[in-house]
């Protein structure tokens, strides 16, 4: 996570990441489209490439860089990840909304203790037992 | 659990979710329009969500950074493009620079929520869908929700024990 984020926190490093997107680009030809060294642009790909981001190839004298071309497998893993997001969102959700008592029932708004007591049959004198 | 059904359109790059909840429509709603209820559930645990701005009203905008467990922040924003209080909100969710202002070349989703009354309870239909191919690749590729995955497995286990 931390090695992706700091992939990306550069500016120059996600404008390679949407170019490669778009089709596989050597190294050089990146280097054309940034006011800094073939050696500087080659440095931000190895940065890319640690975080998994590319994947990087030898064509004859070229180097390649490319994402993962499966577009399929690409949208299948998106929608995963949107999907674990918002799940977790839900479930957070949900918990929150169990935590705060109704306010419409009537005895709902006693004070909670922090162990739940829903099973003891002398709920009040296990309570008085117990902690006094 | 809460969480009825998923549906995954791969063609249209869109998720959909419905969950239902044991608890009235107006009280669901408050998830999403009061702020301190929304930090509390829209980061993962390990990474918190403080919403600062939150004007929940059509162009209005809802601004917030989540802080990772190094102090490390990330911020993002929603720019609303529809509300019907109590029933449903539309709004395009991205990412900010540091200063808070919209990262252009960061991709956005666009996400529908709708509230009915259900079976005593509350069912929200939630859509999410990423605005074009290019940023649902760019998304994918950088992993962003790896973080939230690790926190959904932490919430399993902790409901599992």
């Amino acid at each position: 996570m931390d090695r992706l984020f700091h992939a990306l926190a550069d500016t120059t490093r996600r404008d390679i990441l949407r170019r490669c997107v778009r089709g596989e680009l050597s190294v050089s030809r990146l280097a054309e489209a940034y006011p800094m060294s073939f050696a500087a642009v080659q440095k931000h790909v190895a940065v890319l490439e640690r975080a998994g981001l590319v994947t990087k190839q030898r064509s004859g004298r070229e180097q390649l860089v490319r994402t993962d071309p499966d577009a399929v497998g690409r949208a299948r893993q998106a929608l995963d990840e949107l999907e674990s997001a918002w799940r977790g969102r839900v479930d957070r959700m949900a918990r929150l909304l169990a935590d705060e008592p109704r306010s419409d029932e009537p005895g709902s708004d006693e004070p909670r203790t922090s162990t739940p007591r829903a099973f003891d049959p002398d709920e009040k004198n296990t309570t008085e037992g117990s902690e006094r | 659990m809460s969480v009825t059904s998923v549906d995954k359109d791969l063609d249209n790059l869109t998720l959909t979710l419905i969950a239902d909840f044991a608890a009235p429509l107006e009280r669901v709603w408050r998830l999403w329009a009061d702020p301190r209820q929304l930090e509390r559930w829209w980061g993962p645990p390990s990474y918190p969500a403080t919403v600062e701005e939150h004007d929940l009203t059509p162009g209005g905008e809802v601004t917030y950074y989540m802080t990772g467990p190094e102090g490390d922040r990330y911020r993002g924003w929603w720019r609303i493009t529809s509300v019907t209080e109590p029933a449903s909100l539309e709004f395009t969710d991205g990412f900010a620079d540091d200063d808070g202002k919209p990262k252009d070349d960061m991709p956005t989703t666009s996400v529908r929520v709708r509230l009915t009354e259900h079976e005593g309870g509350t069912r929200m239909e939630l859509r999410s869908l990423f605005d074009t191919r290019e940023q649902m690749e760019q998304l994918a590729a950088m992993g962003m929700e790896e973080g939230l995955k690790e926190s959904v497995g932490q919430i399993d286990a902790l409901l599992a024990a």
